[in-house]
């Protein structure tokens, strides 16, 4: 039932508004409103109810194992978000002058030093709102590089064909042809093509490592060297970082410019889809593109960098400080992990996940890379469970919701069939672990026996399956009066 | 070891599982030279009871002057309810609604989200949300690229008044894709764009001009022509973007219904930020981007569509998922993926909370309070309004001396008193953005007024200098 339906008209919400409406007979009548918005009319107590019981249709970290393959979906701690939450935060307006703002530019002015030292970048910018609004920023500063040193013809960014689909539709949004290099069954880059394809159009590589096909590239010194060889940069897609915090370094890797997803690898929420923040780092010769605002310190204490002061910025991509809040949130959880805590979180991402693989090998699944070490995620193909049972990576995921489990990544990446991706994070304990894989085993076994109850899974969720195909083609988006 | 569970006992189990003797081992496909040595510049971790001494802290070194800023947030009353439900784990911890069956929640929640919006906006549709408002111009801007297939110009019109970080934004996000963003100058008198300035720009800029975007109330809080504009723009086949302050909507003229026969704009966009999230430093808020039903599928970000079950039973999808980057790639609508969930949902329910008249009523109060506080500042000398255009809840004031010195010396009074205007709108002397929100009262306007007074004169600084 939609809050639209617990409406009556003339219902009044308790006292959150000044009683009565206040004159507006002095703006022109044409530049007003006639009609009163349909918005629902319903109690404060009808709304707290509606939106606690929807709440409740949610899997969620707080009541789940939720491997979601590539989105760290690691425990969030509470401190994060309270201490955000203090009014001399959250009351504080972004165009306060800065003298007036010192408490927060502090926090922020650290953080991007520690993102520095966590990620071997010479500097961070924190503007960013997302991932893929990082990925912007990265790609646009590459092509300002190339420009300001004269280097116009640089039309092409590579991309490995294993990567987000937030790369290439970054690329393309910076104005650049996109040229996909394949991944050799291992895992790898493929060496040969990749030097087949750089040239003097090669504006950069953008590389996810460990990859999403949850391995460490290996060759990653050759690839930075044959990309840096013809002029290219390269650009490194944090999604993954929580593999490797504090083991190495995307700066010591040769990449040239980064971003991270705060709300991965540093654990602030990830709300239902968002708020995000895709921080950037670059290496030295990239500083004086990196977007604003940027935060600097002097013997007078912290300030924004002004416009005139950073004049090949690439500019901004918010109209204030990008999702300030969230910057707190990962802040708070950095100083809490600390140095020694960082390298203990990629750590135990990486034990959790190859004992998650050793498990699922020794339960007889197909791993698609059987034989190297698995990052802080791994990939099961269902091919033959697809093949000879008719029971898909779909059913599977469908039916380990109704075994109380979040379903993982399924059908990314987009090289492996009927893929599982799997990440477990360091949050999660041994029996969470075993618990899923037995679940996986019970489908199994069920889609040997009786497939029926996997191929119309779900059956103990608010709703079993849904019709997508109506919902894209009996277009129904938003709730309307009737007329 | 934090957040970590495993016992001792567990990691030689795991380890045995594995097949390998100490957790180094994991990492053994990694180059050891490459390896890092200690992350030396990042401080020993804490317990929480030494950070939260420590933000508490930092957040007392912020002001706590009274607030009457505004140029893009703004300062409203939120509903106690409004975090606590959406700080609930099942909302705060949730990702993407990839499992649709598992995320009946929020997908519902933002079904309804997309209803209030287009309710607002009276617009046909609604997407999940963006980044800000200023990103959601630069994506509106793009749509409108890919929605006008009469015009082949790539040229947008963007009056001056229009908020200067949006046009920044917008310009470092489209930059790449070969569009003109052509601004227009406004008119100093009226602190509004000309009808005929438009024409000009258009006329100047060939004919063919692919959309124009409004600002209503632009960023000076004045109110622009938008029936003429919208008017004009659609006899000459222009798109018509709006950005509007999604809270005046409860009592200005909707996009939906711009124009004199009530036509409407093609795409609406603006920040959500009056809609139940806090100031905070400058962030989380969203963007909201609305349009017609003709342009739905240029659309960028997630759209939520209402649906059935196998059973028949109603429920929520995330649709048109074919416009997206993680099926189109590279020819995706935008590479847009996580949103601003989270701010949407405090929306949502600050909405439902607030409904119709209590969102009519913070309106209206906003105005009155903002029309109390022009009326009493302009009383001082050397205080006037800067233009002759009514305004919603923002005024341009123009001071008799630097505004720089003025803001200092109200904020040692505790007072925020504005936005300086002088670095992006030099034309207009010593202008002051001030704003007045339902939460500043009768004696906060008056202690601005009081505040402004011993400010402006000169003596009584100089003596408080000496």
């Amino acid at each position: 039932m939609l809050i639209h339906e617990h409406s009556k008209p003339g219902r009044k919400g308790a006292p959150q508004a000044p009683v009565s409406k206040a004159d507006l007979s002095d703006i022109p009548s044409n530049l007003l409103r006639q009609d009163s918005a349909a918005l629902p009319e319903v109690s404060e107590m009808q709304a707290v109810r509606h939106y606690t019981r929807l709440s409740q249709k949610n899997f969620a970290i707080d009541t789940h194992f939720y491997p979601l393959g590539s989105c760290t979906m690691k425990y969030n701690p509470r401190a994060c978000n309270s201490l955000a939450q203090l009014p001399g935060f959250l009351s504080q307006h972004p165009l306060t002058p800065d003298e007036l703002n010192q408490g927060y530019l502090a926090c922020m002015h650290e953080l991007q030093l520690m993102l520095c030292e966590a990620m071997g970048m010479a500097a961070f910018s924190l503007a960013p709102m997302a991932g893929a609004q990082g990925e912007f920023a990265g790609i646009a500063m590459i092509d300002a590089y190339h420009k300001a040193n004269d280097d116009d013809g640089r039309k092409e960014i590579l991309v490995p064909d294993a990567a987000h689909g937030t790369n290439p539709a970054t690329a393309t949004m910076c104005g650049f042809n996109v040229r996909e290099i394949p991944t050799l069954d291992n895992g790898d880059v493929d060496i040969d093509a990749l030097q087949q394809a750089v040239g003097p159009q090669t504006a950069g590589l953008m590389l996810t490592n460990p990859s999403t096909l949850g391995v460490f590239e290996r060759q990653i010194e050759k690839i930075a060297d044959i990309v840096h060889a013809v002029g290219g940069l390269l650009y490194y897609d944090g999604a993954n970082l929580n593999a490797i915090l504090g083991k190495i370094r995307p700066g010591d890797m040769g990449f040239d410019v980064i971003h991270t997803n705060l709300h991965k690898t540093f654990s602030t929420p990830h709300g239902g889809g968002g708020p995000g923040s895709g921080a950037v780092g670059v290496a030295e010769r990239l500083i004086p593109f990196l977007p604003l605002p940027l935060v600097s310190q002097d013997n007078a204490g912290y300030h924004l960098v002004k416009e005139q002061d950073a004049p090949q910025s690439i500019g901004r991509l918010s109209a204030f400080m990008g999702n300030a809040g969230v910057l707190i949130r990962a802040y708070v959880y950095m100083r809490l992990l600390g140095r020694d805590g960082m390298a203990r979180v990629s750590e135990f991402a990486t034990l959790n996940a190859n004992y998650m693989m050793a498990e699922a090998r020794r339960r007889g699944f197909e791993l698609a890379i059987p034989d190297r070490r698995a990052s802080h995620e791994f990939i099961i193909t269902l091919k033959r469970e697809a093949s000879e049972l008719h029971v898909t990576a779909m059913d599977f995921a469908k039916r380990l919701l109704d075994l109380g489990y979040h379903a993982p990544t399924t059908y990314f990446p987009l090289l492996v069939p009927e893929c599982l991706l799997i990440e477990p994070t360091e949050s999660e304990a041994k029996e969470a672990l075993d618990g899923f894989m037995d679940a996986l085993e019970q489908i199994r076994q069920e889609a040997e026996s009786n497939p029926e109850v996997v191929t119309t899974a779900p059956h103990t969720l608010p709703v079993k399956r849904l019709d997508e195909v109506r919902a894209a083609r009996q277009l129904d988006l938003a709730w309307k009066p009737e007329a | 070891m934090p957040f970590i569970p495993h016992t001792e006992e567990e990691i030689s189990q795991m380890l045995e599982v594995i097949g390998i003797d100490s957790t180094e081992a994991l990492f053994d496909e990694i180059p050891s030279h490459l390896r890092t040595s200690g992350l030396d510049g990042i401080p020993e971790g804490m317990t929480e009871m030494e950070i939260s001494r420590l933000m508490h802290k930092r957040a007392s070194q912020n002001t706590d002057a009274v607030c009457f800023i505004g140029a893009g947030a703004y300062e409203h009353h939120i509903p106690a309810a409004v975090w606590q439900l959406t700080t609930r784990g099942e909302y705060y911890t949730a990702y993407t609604p990839y499992q649709a069956e598992a995320s009946q929640g929020t997908l519902q929640l933002t079904y309804e989200f997309q209803s209030m919006m287009t309710a607002l906006t009276d617009m046909d549709v609604s997407n999940a949300s963006l980044y800000d408002g200023a990103s959601a111009l630069a994506e509106a801007v793009l749509m409108a690229i890919r929605g006008n297939r009469k015009s082949k110009s790539r040229k947008v019109l963007i009056p001056r008044t229009v908020h200067p970080t949006y046009r920044k934004t917008t310009e470092t996000i489209v930059t790449g894709q070969n569009i003109d963003l052509l601004e227009v100058d406004y008119d100093l008198a009226a602190g509004t764009v000309q009808l005929d300035a438009l024409k000009q720009a258009a006329t100047d800029a060939g004919g063919d001009i692919t959309a124009v975007v409004i600002q209503q109330p632009n960023f000076f809080g004045a109110l622009e022509d938008i029936d003429a504009i919208t008017d004009w723009a659609h006899e000459n086949r222009i798109l018509v973007i709006s950005i509007t302050n999604p809270l005046s909507l409860a009592v200005l003229k909707p996009p939906g219904q711009w124009g004199s026969e009530n036509t409407g704009v093609d795409i609406a966009c603006g920040d959500g930020q009056p809609l139940g999230a806090p100031m905070s430093c400058g962030g989380p808020y969203y963007g909201f981007l609305c349009s017609t039903s003709a342009l739905v599928r240029q659309m960028p970000g997630r759209i939520v569509g209402r649906t059935i079950d196998v059973d028949g039973k109603e429920g929520f999808v995330l649709t048109l998922q074919a416009r997206e980057q993680h099926i189109r790639r590279s020819k995706a609508t935008s590479n847009i993926c996580t949103n601003q969930g989270l701010v949407v949902t405090a929306s949502t329910i600050h909405m439902a909370i607030l409904g119709p008249e209590g969102l009519e009523n913070t309106a209206a109060a906003c105005h009155a309070n903002t029309t109390s506080l022009v009326a009493q500042l302009t009383d001082i000398d050397g205080v006037r309004y800067a233009f002759s255009s009514p305004y919603f809840h923002e005024a341009v004031l123009v001071l008799d001396q630097p505004v720089t010195a003025v803001l200092e010396a109200l904020a040692e009074r505790g007072i925020l008193g504005g936005y300086d205007l002088g670095a992006e709108y030099p034309e207009l002397g010593n202008a002051l953005l001030v704003c007045a929100t339902e939460l500043r009262s009768e004696e906060d306007i008056n202690a601005y007024q009081a505040a402004l007074e011993a400010a402006l004169d000169v003596e009584t600084r100089q003596k408080e200098i000496a």
